[in-house]
């Protein structure tokens, strides 16, 4: 019998299948059921927002077909915090720091820009969203994790994929998802809207979770602080926020820069770097935002009294080199995160909006499309949107194409970054009328989306410019950021017992020994973290191999690209539940 | 068309007056623990195949919280409360005529019922009879132990896994036509494995949230008079149970081979209960 009333192949049906509640989902689903589309949202999460961390400031663009607060009324009262209106870059060389007003860089194209706290905004849109889809016959389930795709084959039958490692994309056409915590489920359309490490857009054969260097590693911490002080501190009303931004040697040779947004009542102060780069140099993602966080710079602002509310991180991709121009297959559509539609823009950061707008104009291009029998029908039509649009525009930049076939080549790097660093480049960098230059240069959209990805852009410049033209600080941050156990002890999880979501599957050094430092909870010299060394004594031989425990995990995904990993996300529910995000 | 009997309820911290009967009055009141496994059996089959539920339970007038709580888990539609000075310190014999004239009651003027649901023993008593008693009574069959259940309301009947003997290791599939009572053990798992169920699900808590505000609305109360039911039968006088007294934790005899039991660990004490259940009076 089966106590379930569940029949073999006769499976539930909804229109449109959403996987994530992020903005991408969110502005799908909600664009959907606009079109009177039955609307089935899946979100892993207790909540949505609880597996989310970005920096964060949302766009809303002047160019964009969709912004956020076009498809959720209210939103940026209920939802956001403060808006930025005072932006700024500092550049650091040792304590000398040189700091440029980048507001026009800031606002250009710019609506509006809000800061936001990912638990706040994304259980909100995720209330709206069951609203709207309600209205259709569907509406958002939590807890539920997707856990593959279900395929057609050519005589008609519905099954789910192959849950191996080697299977072909093309192993029948894709009609719906599976998932840990139901009966599969059929649908016309499927909107994988389900982040960085989709699963769903790698099994459909689309994304590949292979090269670091398309990927950024973003480390953040929320910093407790009363709205008084937030407005003291920083010299602003109620309905003011400020955007720094920080780059130059304070991270030594790792590529990235840090961020501070003030929120309602905290601060978002986090980083973001290269994942090659923290390969590269071994570097250790905590030490980096703690280098950050006790740096004189930020003295004043969260010198004394430090109290840390969460500790969190993610990945982050590049759009630049892995934004997928035709991101469909069969009825499965990719929108935001997940088909790499995050654009690193010089300094600002926008993935947000884009997964917004990807996820309304998937939508669109389902309804307009409904009825054809061509499964591929929505998805092509939804290409072509991103293109007319000018999103991909935006994400894919030709001039930075043309760019980085000189410059990210490392001779090219090394002559240049010579030259500026030399008693000539220092001169020409660093007098006065260089500084109004580069602060022109920095605010022009055009050069900062030129900016090759080498050390030149977000090490040599900035250290040269903060060296030459910077004043030294001498205030004394006395602030005390929490060890990597503190901040792991702080965090809430539901763990999985006995269903770990990561396996190692070569644990020798050369495999996996980088997720040990590149892992943001572990450390090589910490025993508690995820990953850790051990040496291990093989036939009178000395090896040294690497142990994973995924209790302490914030499912960041770095582990994913730099370890041999088979890697998933947590069932429905388990695994880190972020506050604050 | 569903109803839940909840015929009972107490907490750890009772009290027992001079004859050591428990006084409800004084016992702060809460839903027997045991019946949140009935609760889930009924709401899951409410989920699947639609249908009215109703939570009933005989006690003082102060039940009606219990009742709420019984509504806000079940997601009820409406609840009564059997409630009478003269149904007071009525043993399970009682409580099972009272209940189940409830239920016969609820029939002619209410409703149709299909299933009746109980909750595996109460907290208090542990008796596990009151269940079976109030089957009797109705003349209805039932299915105990049950841990997963299957309507076809086509065919009119429940197919259900039960343990055998409670054994945890055993495990057998029953059919019963409806009207059926069915006892739920702890063991029962709800699962909701189809979208649309965790959608209805979802639904029907946000509508049972508004109307367990204002529970009272809701709330019909039944006295003896109501039930048609004669005192020599009922409460204190109708019961033919006399517990002696009651002690903490009942012990093995020492001359056999004794095993500690964690009183507080539910599976590990249902064997033992098992056992004394026959030596429990009532017959
Ligand atoms: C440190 C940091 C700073 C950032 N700063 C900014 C910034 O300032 N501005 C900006 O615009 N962007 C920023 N970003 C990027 C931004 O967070 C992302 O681009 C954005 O969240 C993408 O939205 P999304 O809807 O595509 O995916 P997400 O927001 O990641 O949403 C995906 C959702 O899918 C769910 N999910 C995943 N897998 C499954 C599954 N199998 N089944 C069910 N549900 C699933 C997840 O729980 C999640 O809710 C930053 C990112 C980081 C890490
Ligand atoms: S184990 Fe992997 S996914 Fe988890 S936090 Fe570490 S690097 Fe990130």
């Amino acid at each position: 019998m089966s106590a379930n009333g569940s029949h073999e192949n006769e499976y539930e049906h909804y229109e449109a299948v959403v996987v994530g509640c992020g903005p991408g989902g969110a502005a799908a689903a909600a664009r959907l059921a606009e079109h009177g589309v039955e609307t089935l949202v899946l979100e892993r999460g207790v909540e949505a927002g609880a597996k989310n961390v970005s920096g964060g400031l949302i766009y809303a663009e002047d160019s964009a077909p969709y912004t956020i607060d076009d498809l959720f009324e209210g939103f940026r009262e209920a939802a956001a915090e403060r808006p930025v209106t005072d932006y700024r870059i500092h550049n650091i060389a040792g304590d000398k720091v040189k700091t440029y007003d980048l507001t026009d860089l800031h606002e250009h194209d710019t609506d509006w820009c809000d800061a936001v706290l990912r638990r706040k905004m994304d259980s909100w849109l995720q209330r709206r969203v069951h609203e709207k889809t309600s209205e259709t016959g569907g509406g958002v389930l939590t807890n539920v994790r997707v856990n593959g795709l279900l395929r057609e084959d050519s005589e008609g039958r519905v099954r789910p994929s192959e849950q191996s490692s080697g299977r072909s994309p093309r192993d029948g056409e894709i009609v719906g998802v599976t998932c840990d915590e139901l009966d599969p489920i059929e649908a016309d359309l499927i909107v994988a809207a389900d982040g960085v490490n989709s699963e769903l857009a790698r099994e459909a054969g689309l994304m590949d979770w292979e090269e670091p260097d398309e990927w950024f590693q973003g480390v953040k911490a929320v910093v407790d602080m009363d709205p008084d002080a937030v407005n003291h501190r920083f010299g602003i009303d109620d309905d003011e926020g400020v955007a720094h931004l920080f780059s130059g040697d304070l991270f030594e040779d790792v590529r990235g820069g840090g961020f501070l947004y003030t929120n309602e009542e905290s601060l978002s102060i986090g980083t973001v770097f290269h994942l090659d780069s923290l390969v590269a140099e071994q570097a250790e993602p905590h030490e980096l935002l703690d280098a950050l966080l006790t740096h004189p710079v930020l003295a004043h602002w969260t010198g004394d009294g430090y109290d840390e509310r969460e500790y969190a991180a993610k990945l982050v991709p590049d759009s630049k080199k892995v934004a997928h121009r035709e991101p469909y297959r069969d009825r499965l559509v990719l929108v935001g995160d997940a088909a790499g539609q995050m654009q690193a823009q010089g300094p600002i950061i926008k993935g947000m909006n884009h997964a917004v707008t990807a996820g309304a104009l998937a939508a669109d291009a389902f309804a307009i499309t409904r009825g054809n029998a061509d499964p591929e029908a929505a998805g092509r039509r939804y290409a072509k949107l991103l293109e007319d649009s000018g999103t991909m525009a935006k994400l894919r930049p030709k001039q930075y194409d043309l760019a980085r076939t000189v410059a990210e080549r490392d001779a090219v790097t090394n002559v240049v970054d010579g030259v500026l660093e030399s008693p000539i480049g220092r001169v020409a960098l660093g007098n006065p009328l260089a500084d109004r230059v580069l602060e022109r240069a920095y605010n022009s959209p055009l050069v900062v989306s030129m900016l090759p990805d080498t050390r030149t852009g977000y090490t040599t410049v900035p250290t040269v410019i903060g060296e030459a033209r910077g004043k030294s600080i001498r205030w004394k941050n006395d602030a005390e950021p929490p060890s990597l156990e503190e901040r792991i002890g702080d965090l809430t999880y539901d763990t999985d017992v006995g269903n770990p979501h990561i396996e190692l599957r070569d644990d020798s050094a050369e495999a996996s020994g980088a997720a040990v430092y590149a892992c943001p909870v572990s450390a090589e010299a910490f025993g508690g973290g995820c990953y850790r060394t051990e040496q291990v004594k093989t036939n009178g031989d000395e090896e040294t191999v690497v142990s994973l425990d995924t209790q302490p995990c914030v499912e960041c995904g770095t582990c994913a690209i730099v370890a041999d990993t088979a890697w998933e996300h947590p069932r429905g529910g388990k695994g880190v539940e972020f506050r604050e995000g | 068309m569903l109803t839940k009997g909840v015929p009972d309820f107490s907490e750890g911290a009772v009290s027992f007056d001079e004859d050591g009967h428990l006084e409800r009055g004084k016992t702060p009141t809460v839903m027997n623990p045991n019946d949140a496994f009935a609760l889930e059996a009924a709401l899951q089959t409410r989920v699947r195949h639609g249908g009215h539920v109703s939570a009933m339970s005989m006690g003082p007038p102060g039940y009606g919280d219990v009742l709420r709580e019984a509504m806000e888990s079940v997601y009820a539609d409406d609840t009564y409360l059997l409630s009478d000075r003269e149904l007071a310190a009525s043993d399970t014999w009682a409580t099972a005529i009272t209940v189940s004239s409830g239920v016969e009651k609820y029939r002619e003027e209410v409703a149709d019922v299909d299933l009746v649901f109980a909750g595996f023993k109460t907290a208090d008593g542990e008796t596990g009879q009151t269940g079976p008693q109030t089957c009797w009574a109705l003349e209805w069959p039932i299915v105990t132990h049950v841990i997963a259940l299957d309507i076809d309301p086509d065919e009119r009947r429940l197919r259900a896994k039960r343990l055998v003997e409670g054994d945890v290791d055993e495990i057998e599939t029953v059919e019963a036509p409806l009207p059926c009572m069915v006892v739920t053990d702890p063991e029962f798992e709800p699962t909701y494995r189809k979208a649309a169920h965790r959608l209805t699900h979802k639904e029907l808590r946000a509508e049972t949230q508004e109307r367990a505000a204002d529970h009272d609305e809701h709330l019909t109360t039944w006295d003896h008079v109501d039930l048609n039911l004669d005192p020599d039968y009922i409460g204190l006088d109708g019961s033919p149970t006399i517990v002696s007294s009651v002690d903490p934790i009942p012990k093995a005899p020492s001359e056999r081979e004794a095993t500690m039991i964690d009183p507080d660990d539910g599976a590990a004490m249902e064997p033992v209960l098992e056992e004394l259940q026959p030596f429990a009076g009532g017959d």
